[in-house]
């Protein structure tokens, strides 16, 4: 196989296209062009490990020498700027005018801006790039009193590490549950206790009216008052990067909207990672996840070699570190109309199976990372278990796995 | 700095200088070992960095992390006693001159 591949967006799903397609041993050019600075890297470890030891060097995907080993043309701090599909070209920032015969779209995504007052007044961050959290660690050596605004994943990694500085923390979620756009509410519950016990005030049903402050961030105003902050971060979630499809007259809705082989209406241009808007049994979903990047990044780089591609199918699964916890999850909660979960002797809980429809939908764990596993195959073999057998199995994921 | 040794699955050897602390696993991506590759980036969660130590060195490594032999059960090449996720083996003077056997496989 042959060609021009050209990937938007070196992140985690640009860099997978690239490195599996000389893996699966595309002989054509490929160039992936970012508009961040420095080595393509990951962002998990950015409200995790990075926010508590500042090594940044462990963060690249690649070393600079895999680039010229796997003949990949990269372009950093290269922005593409158009899509000119009638020319099959991408346009960059300073008119420069690229040709392909593949165009892969890994735009990612961005922060959400929320329309408050004084989100401009230093002392106010958001994270989801390695500058954005080089600042926001910076930050906090300095602060004594953190506000985060949202309760998911990153505000919650984030409110974690901040806490463990010794930073008195306060998490603000409007909704009346932590992380309810991804998890079941008694998983939140145990991760509401456990940041409680851990010394963060975390008010939920608390929104945030505005950021207030005259020459910096001074504290937050809610309906009941004000919480006095020196530092502020806003997470409050993100938004897909589809302006470049959108402006080249694709369909976007909620992300690059693609077909089941990942590709957009433009056969010869595909949408992955985090920009993505993509079919998952009869819904469409976009997800945000390590999982949902390398697994579409390897979908489309058999899609490019021509291999005859079952749709994408990829089971998504997901991890997050607060605290002393690790919360995994294997499969997609949504929709689920029955759970069942088990607690540890002091009422904790550790496992959450969700059902619909009387069959497993997902499991998410609290520091057990065999029971996670098993889901894993478990719900990735499509076996159908439903609450009864899996109360019959004595909840013994393993014990339900098809004979190897 | 100790030094770890990477043996691939064609025999190919590569000697590299870790940083201590660093795992076995982060020591082959900044170097961009073939044969290694970490997707999770250490959060234990694939089987992506599997190695097999040396049998002059399985004492010294000492044995598996909680839930690693979970995650070696999906490892995509044999699994065997001296299997290790490299991510769970962190690079010190102790380990100087270690010895990883790297499979077939990965994904
Ligand atoms: C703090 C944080 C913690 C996270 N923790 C976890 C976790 O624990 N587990 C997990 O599974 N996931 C986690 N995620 C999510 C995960 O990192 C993302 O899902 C993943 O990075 C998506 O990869 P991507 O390549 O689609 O997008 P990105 O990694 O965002 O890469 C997109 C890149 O494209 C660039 N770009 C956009 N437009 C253009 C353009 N026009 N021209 C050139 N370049 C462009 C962007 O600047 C960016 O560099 C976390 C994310 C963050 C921010």
């Amino acid at each position: 196989m042959s060609g021009r591949v050209v990937i938007v967006g070196a992140g985690q799903a640009g860099l997978q296209v690239a490195s599996s397609l000389r893996q699966d041993g595309f002989a054509g050019s490929i160039t992936l062009i970012g508009d961040e600075p420095g080595l393509p890297y990951q962002r998990p470890p950015l409200s995790k490990a990075y926010m508590k030891d500042g090594d940044a060097a462990r963060l690249a995907l690649k070393p600079d020498s895999f680039f010229a080993r796997a003949d990949i043309t990269y372009r950093p701090m290269t922005r593409v700027s158009a899509i000119d599909r009638l020319a099959a070209e991408v346009v960059l920032d300073g008119g420069e005018r690229l040709g392909f015969d593949h165009l892969v779209l890994a735009t990612g995504a961005r922060t959400i801006r929320p329309p408050l007052d004084g989100l401009d007044l230093p002392g106010v961050h958001e994270l989801r790039g390695l500058a954005d959290a080089r600042r926001l660690r910076d930050a906090m050596a300095q602060a004594r009193r953190a506000v985060v605004i949202g309760g998911g994943f990153i505000g919650l990694e984030f409110a974690s590490v901040a806490r463990a500085a010794g930073l008195e923390v306060t998490v603000l979620e409007a909704a009346d549950r932590l992380m309810g756009r991804s998890i079941t509410g008694a998983m939140s519950a145990r991760f509401l206790a456990a940041h409680v016990a851990d010394g963060v005030d975390v008010r939920l049903g608390a929104r945030a009216l505005a950021i207030l402050g005259t020459d910096r961030v001074e504290g937050v105003a809610l309906d009941s008052g004000v919480v006095p902050a020196d530092l502020v971060l806003v997470a409050t979630g993100v938004r897909p990067n589809s302006e470049l499809a959108e402006a080249a007259g694709l369909a976007v809705a909620n992300g690059i909207v693609v077909d089941a082989d990942l590709r957009t209406e433009d056969p010869r241009i595909f949408a992955i990672g985090d920009c993505a808007n993509f079919p998952s049994g009869q819904e469409r979903i976009r997800l945000e996840s390590v999982q949902a990047a390398t697994d579409h990044a390897r979908h489309v780089a058999r899609a490019i070699m021509g291999a005859p591609a079952a749709p994408y199918a990829a089971l998504p699964w997901f991890w997050s570190d607060q605290g002393a916890l690790k919360l995994q999850i294997a499969g997609l909660s949504t929709g689920a109309d029955e759970i069942i979960a088990q607690s540890d002797e002091d009422g904790a809980v550790h496992s959450v199976f969700a059902f619909r429809d009387d069959r497993l939908i997902a499991v998410e764990t609290v520091n057990r990372p065999g029971v996670h596993i098993a889901a894993r195959k478990l719900l990735g073999a499509g076996v159908a278990v439903t609450p009864a057998a899996l109360i019959a199995a004595g909840h013994d994921l393993k014990a339900l796995l098809p004979p190897a | 700095m100790p030094h770890v040794t990477y043996v691939a699955a064609d025999g190919t050897r590569t000697t590299l200088d870790a940083a201590e602390g660093a795992s076995v696993m982060e020591t082959a991506v900044r170097n961009d070992v073939g044969g290694i590759i970490g997707e999770c980036g250490g959060a234990m969660m694939c089987a992506t960095c599997h190695c097999y130590v040396d049998d002059a060195w399985t004492a010294r490594t000492g044995p598996r992390k909680d839930g690693e032999m979970d995650l070696l059960d999906c490892a995509a090449s044999p699994v065997t006693d001296a299997s290790r996720l490299s991510c769970q083996i962190r690079m010190t003077q102790d380990l100087d001159g270690l010895v990883v056997h790297l499979p077939e496989a990965q994904v």
